[in-house]
């Protein structure tokens, strides 16, 4: 099971792709298939085998604050949000 | 409060200081500078702010600044400086947020000297920065009146959102005369601050004050919006003096200074029997074209006197609606026309007005 | 053994002190991640509802748009000027400038030169990106020498055009500024740094320790021509050796400042 999780707010994401491109883990692509209300083809999370450990990496260059992060995190650890 | 000998410069920053004025932002210039050295002084010991801007520039922004804070403020400055402010001034009529000035004029156009003179009449009643708008405009014609126009323009400043300017020139700034200055008014608090200021946004939205619009459309409607404002403006704040105008065939129209010389000549003339009589603008914007219009209908010619090439002349123009003819007599480049000058135009006019009986 | 709780937590999202409109940048402009890291710094540090910002001339002329606290637009320059204003009758107050570099170094250069000397207690983030961005990529007052913008076609000739101003440099020499330092935001690494200096900005502000600025190298993928991948590479490649990064002056009251940390 993958620890972390990304979720693209398709109207804030630009299709900038720099998310793609820092990913340590190089699991963001552009989603081809479809457009935003903008119109641009959105940042997906492409994540079959669980690799994602919602290091936030995506999160800290991306432009338009379009990219929300979860991550699993021991119940003993359980903190505040921030970057 | 007791009458006493007062600098025009001083009395109007003392004034303001009095009206509740929190913070001044100037740029020493002659003929003006003793306001903003009164400022230095007193501002600091009543624990208000006073600051010596970089340039005029920098000054009218640091009111902008201010004014955005929901307080009073004012600058004062002189003809070159006025000049630098007009960016400022679009902005600060953009935002619609209240603002005092007062201009001490000097000789121009360019550098041109530290003598009295009322070249910053375009300038200044017209709109002087780019777009479209009006600040309100009232012009004393003594230190008194400097005193009262200076307190009374943080109220209508305040009432309607705009730019007040008091337009006097360097004869009236450096004049000492007695006059009476008002009781100190109490400062407002920050909680009394009117709701649209940038005072954090606690507790409520944040408040957002700009002079952008991309949609022409939106920008149209603030445009309507100065527009109505303009026009309760007109309705409202229209102030002028005058002088035996009741039996008048003669009517001179000049304001400031230039007022004060005519009512001289004016007096000399009623003196020799000539029928004549004076309107003294005070509002210059609103301007009183309506009493323009009236006194119009009753006089035979008009004499327009200014300390400039006839800039006021154009609104005596389209008051008088081509009813009588208009003369114009100025003195320009600083210098102030002496009352027998003005009293030899009256003359002329009698003349003029004998021959044609 | 019993088996370890996991629960699934929020790492990262949207900044309360954005609003939730989307920015009219263009897309990997970075403009938005300056947004951002003042954002979340103003977050922390708890202080949205006495913040106060002032949004420049510029692409960034509707900042106030995007932040979701109290806001002026300034003339174009004159917003250290406006600053002054609004700091000097709001003194408990925290109030920034966002200026770019046609703004600040070129229209404004009096206007940011006296808030520095006058030690103005407020906090001015610098976007330094060596183009005119909404006028469509003319030269600006940083611009490179060999640089092609749409005003100087052939590349800025230095014999025509002269040199590019070094804002730090330039500042830090004056003793009222209490904290100027340039960061980069051309990485991840680069922009966590440059979120520590911002917070260190408004830190000195809060401490009335006089003027702060951070100058934040930044992209415009559209006017350079280039995506917004190779726009960051050229900030590292170009713009990093001409705009060196690091702290150009700490006031000796911010000991906590590591010296040269952006370096």
């Amino acid at each position: 099971m993958a620890k972390g999780r990304i979720v693209v707010d398709e109207t804030l994401c630009k299709g900038c792709e720099l998310c793609t491109s820092v990913c340590p883990k190089d699991l963001i692509r552009m989603a081809m298939d479809r457009l935003t209300p903008k119109g641009y083809h959105p940042a997906m999370l492409v994540d079959p085998d669980g690799e994602c450990t919602g290091c936030a990496i995506c999160a800290v260059i991306c432009p338009d604050s379009a990219i929300t992060v979860y991550r699993l995190v021991p119940a003993e650890k359980v903190r505040t949000p921030t970057a | 409060m007791a009458k006493e000998l007062l600098k025009g410069n001083v009395a109007f920053a003392e004034a303001a200081i009095r009206a509740g004025c929190e913070a001044y932002f100037g740029y020493p210039i002659t003929p003006q500078t003793e306001a903003l050295e009164h400022m230095a002084k007193r501002m600091p010991e009543l624990g208000r702010v006073f600051l010596q801007a970089e340039s005029e520039v920098a000054a009218i922004n640091m009111v902008y600044g201010a004014a955005c804070a929901g307080v009073r403020v004012m600058s004062s400055s002189s003809s070159p400086g006025v000049s630098l402010m007009m960016e400022g001034l679009s902005y600060i009529a953009g935002s619609e947020v209240p603002a005092v000035l007062v201009d001490i004029m000097r000789g121009g156009p360019g550098l041109g000297n530290i003598a009295p003179s009322q070249g910053d009449y375009n300038q200044i009643v017209k709109g002087g920065g780019h777009g479209d708008y009006h600040p309100v405009v009232l012009a004393p014609a003594s230190v008194q009146e400097l005193i009262d126009f200076t307190v009374e323009a943080f109220d209508i400043a305040e009432k309607y959102l705009c730019i007040v300017i008091i337009l006097a020139d360097g004869s009236l700034g450096q004049m000492m005369e007695p006059a009476e200055l008002p009781e100190m008014k109490k400062v407002r608090s920050v909680k009394e601050r009117p709701n649209w200021a940038l005072t954090g946004a606690r507790d409520r939205d944040p408040n957002i004050i700009t002079s952008i619009y991309m949609d022409p459309l939106v920008e149209e409607e603030l445009n309507r919006r100065l527009m109505a404002k303009q026009a309760k403006i007109e309705a409202n704040e229209v102030r002028f003096r005058e002088l035996m105008l009741d039996d008048a065939e003669i009517a001179v129209i000049a304001f400031g200074t230039s007022g004060r010389v005519a009512q001289s000549a004016v007096k000399t003339a009623r003196e020799e029997g000539i029928r004549v009589g004076l309107l003294r603008p005070i509002s210059l914007y609103p301007y009183p074209y309506e009493r323009v219009r009236q006194i119009a209908g009753k006089v035979k010619e008009i004499l327009v006197v200014e300390m400039n090439s006839g800039q006021m002349l154009g609104d005596v123009r389209i008051g008088n609606e081509g009813r009588v003819p208009i003369s114009f007599y100025g003195r320009q480049g600083g210098v102030i026309p002496l009352p027998d000058e003005v009293l030899e135009e009256i003359r002329k006019i009698q003349s003029r007005i004998n021959a044609s009986e | 053994m019993a088996e370890k709780e996991w629960i699934e937590t929020l790492i990262y999202t949207k900044s309360g002190s954005l609003t939730e409109l989307g920015t009219h940048y263009c897309p990997g402009c970075t403009h938005g991640i300056s947004h951002r890291l003042i954002a979340e710094v103003i977050d922390e540090m708890g202080i949205r509802e006495d913040t106060i910002g002032i949004a420049p001339v510029g692409c960034a002329v509707f900042a106030y748009d995007y932040f979701n606290m109290d806001f002026a637009e300034a003339a174009h320059g004159r917003a250290p000027a406006m600053a002054t204003g609004l700091k000097r009758v709001n003194p408990d107050k925290i109030v920034f400038t966002y200026q770019g570099d046609g703004d600040l170094a070129s229209i404004g250069a009096a206007e940011i030169m006296h808030a520095a000397g006058r030690g103005e207690n407020i906090t001015v983030i610098f976007i330094n990106n060596a183009i005119y961005g909404m006028t469509g990529g003319q030269m600006a007052p940083t611009t490179l020498p060999g640089q092609r913008t749409t005003s100087t076609p052939l590349g800025r000739d230095i014999e025509v055009h002269g040199f590019p101003l070094r804002m730090c440099e330039i500042l830090s020499q004056l003793d009222g500024s209490a904290y100027v330092v340039r960061r980069s935001l051309h990485n991840v690494a680069n922009i966590r740094r440059a979120k520590k200096a911002i917070r260190q900005a408004f830190e000195v502000q809060r401490q009335g320790l006089g003027f702060s600025m951070v100058e934040l190298l930044s992209s415009c993928p559209t006017n350079w021509g280039m995506s917004a991948d190779e726009a960051l590479t050229w900030i590292e490649e170009h713009m990093v050796e001409a705009y060196p990064l690091g702290d150009y002056k700490v006031s000796p009251s911010i000991a906590v400042t590591k010296k040269d940390e952006g370096r």
